[in-house]
């Protein structure tokens, strides 16, 4: 087998030096350096972001920037970002699962983790939107005293069940597959509470055979399952687009290049993290290069599939014949926010075509640099989206600009600060690789 | 009695040999999913994927007719004279709960029939059993096996390589 024999890459790579590297990070005492840097940058951003909540409780979504015709704004921009991000675990969890990819196994629970954090801090988006976040409960069908029902013909309402699930499912994948490494945890800690802490959260696994035949059974089901599901929910958040009418919006190509674009910035975000993340612990023989190289091709093809959607878009706009669809690709490009525009295709479509020297593919640093460029090219396109379709569109005596304010920034920096807090507390709490399964990978590999 | 092996095939040679030496209340422990154990251990059964295929089709039909009956009975909304089943609008949702009980019910299927949480367990007495999810793979025939002998299945398990064995009370 050694078609995937570089994936591991230790010298004499055994089992209990997999469980030392990777179950030792959580049970280590005190924290290193880069850990608490990075934990002192995020933590006031997450202040930031509750004050900034609080201020929005106060006095309403008035503190944005939002102003007719522009009522999406910022927050519907980070929702779709947010919720981008989170396609790369449930993609790499799922579908490289189906697809037998055994890199997989060294990456997964740390992109999984990724998806939830992001799928939270894209659910805060729209109910902080909603004008009364306080009643956002209303959107759930349950018997009221107002005899009412959701509007399930809404896109919007898909949006609720499509996320409410994605977070669900997303939370039962991630720990399903964590039981046997919490197990594993329990086996390994030292002290009184660490033993009974994840000995109750493994909730007793032993590693029968029988548990294992079970677990196996349900996670490739939940694979076939969440597979179908993260195409879905992308495809529900550009509904919210395409099923309306305004130009720029209303087009057929939304939903792949939507799955495509959050696949994408997922993969450019899971680069981000796992850099530096690989670097601190020392991860490099089990996250290797040839994972960042991987990584980085699927960021390749999926970053030439969202410039091959901002290329039909403006084929079909032109082809079209219609008079405000051959607007917007004026506005779009030489409009008031045509510099979003060009920095959007020189961060998605031209920084990306690096990615094809094999060497950059294996180059840590310069990949750590591109990734964040990809996720700054990626929330440029949602701004373009959202913001430039918006403020012109039909009549020209409606038109306006949309200004974001300091609190449009704030809540924004704010979910990045509430995202790194809880990645790093994660890496400090839960094993961050699925050791049973780079164990299993090093048994096929060495036979 | 539990023997415990260095190596995953050894643990399944001898799962092989207990089997076929008639021994059928047995149980293996291992670091991580060992395919052939199943068969020989005879844990195969179908009962989750069922389980999971009526989670999904109680969701899929429980989301559909919500949205049939709230908007075709209780909550007729007359939006330009379109049909009040307007079912093409309704897959989203039924998709996603399909999803959502399917997803629901399989890991309640999976705990219940592991028979877990269930903290405590007589094989955590083994006093090596920390290594079960590390580098050891256990083999562990049960006392309420019909030709189980505390004699003979030690002087069985002793020729199958075992690196030590022990009695595990319960």
């Amino acid at each position: 087998m050694d078609k995937h024999e570089h994936f591991i890459t230790a010298e004499k790579p055994d089992y209990a030096s997999i469980d030392r590297s990777v179950i030792g990070i959580p049970l280590e005492k005190g924290f290193r350096r880069p850990w608490l840097f990075v934990f002192a940058v995020a933590f006031p951003l997450f202040i930031v972001l509750q004050i900034s909540i609080f201020w929005l409780f106060v006095k309403g979504v008035g503190i944005w920037g939002i102003r007719i015709p522009v009522g999406w704004g910022f927050a519907i921009i980070n929702f779709v970002w947010w919720i981008g991000i989170g396609h790369a675990g449930t993609f790499i969890s799922a579908f490289l699962f189906l697809l037998h990819q055994p890199w997989r196994a060294a990456i997964n629970r740390f992109a999984e983790t990724m998806t939830l954090f992001a799928v939270m801090c894209a659910g805060m988006f729209p109910i902080l939107h909603l004008g009364r976040p306080q009643r956002f409960y209303w959107m759930v069908p349950y018997p009221n005293t107002m005899g009412l029902w959701p509007q399930f013909r809404s896109p919007l309402m898909w949006d609720i069940f499509a996320v409410t699930t994605y977070f669900t499912v997303s939370l039962l994948f991630w720990y399903t597959g964590l039981l046997p490494d919490l197990a594993s945890a329990r086996d390994r800690a030292q002290t009184y509470w660490k033993k009974r802490i994840y000995g109750i959260l493994s909730l007793g696994w032993r590693g029968a055979a029988v548990h294992w035949e079970k677990f196996n059974t349900l996670y490739l089901l939940l694979a076939g399952i969440s597979t179908p599901l993260v195409v879905s929910v992308h495809t529900v958040v550009s509904f919210d687009f395409a099923s309306s009418i305004v130009p720029g919006w209303h087009t057929t190509i939304f939903p792949p290049y939507f799955v495509a674009g959050a696949i994408y910035s997922g993969f450019a975000m899971v680069l981000t993290l796992m850099i530096p993340v690989r670097k601190i612990y020392h991860l490099e023989s089990i996250i290797t290069e040839a994972h960042l190289d991987v990584m980085a091709k699927v960021t390749l093809t999926t970053g030439l599939i969202v410039g091959y959607g901002y290329m039909m878009e403006m084929f079909i706009a032109w082809y079209s014949g219609n008079l405000y669809e051959h607007f917007l690709i004026k506005n779009v490009t030489t409009g008031p926010y045509g510099i979003m525009y060009w920095m959007l295709i020189l961060c998605n479509v031209i920084a990306v075509q690096i990615l094809w020297f094999p060497q950059v593919r294996r180059n840590p640093v310069i990949l750590f640099i591109l990734s964040i460029i990809f996720n700054i090219g990626m929330w440029l396109e949602r701004f373009v989206i959202v913001v430039v379709s918006l403020h012109r569109d039909f009549m020209p005596s409606a038109w306006a600009m949309y200004y974001p304010t300091v609190w449009d920034w704030s809540t924004y920096l704010g979910t990045i600060g509430f995202f790194f807090v809880a990645i790093l507390i994660f890496v400090r709490t839960l094993p961050m690789i699925a050791s049973f399964e780079v164990k299993e990978l090093l048994t096929h590999e060495h036979k | 009695m539990a023997a415990r092996y260095a190596d995953k095939d050894q643990l399944v040679e001898a799962a092989r040999l207990a089997r076929s030496n008639g021994y059928t209340r047995m149980e293996a422990y291992s670091p991580f999913p060992v395919e052939e154990l199943f068969e020989i251990l005879g844990h195969k059964d179908r009962r989750l994927p069922w389980a999971v295929f009526f989670g999904g089709l109680t969701g899929c039909l429980a989301g559909f007719f919500m949205q049939f009956y709230a908007n075709v009975f209780d909550d007729k909304l007359n939006i330009g004279g379109r049909p009040f089943n307007s079912w093409p609008a309704f897959i989203p949702i039924t998709f996603e709960l399909t999803v959502l009980f399917a997803a629901i019910t399989g890991f309640v299927t999976l705990l219940s029939r592991c028979g877990l949480p269930e903290i405590y367990h007589p094989v955590f007495n083994i006093p090596t059993f920390d290594r079960a999810s590390l580098d050891s793979f256990f083999l562990c025939i049960m006392a309420d096996d019909p030709k189980f002998n505390i004699e003979e299945v030690s002087e069985f398990l002793k020729k199958t390589n075992a690196a030590d064995m022990n009695r595990v009370e319960h």
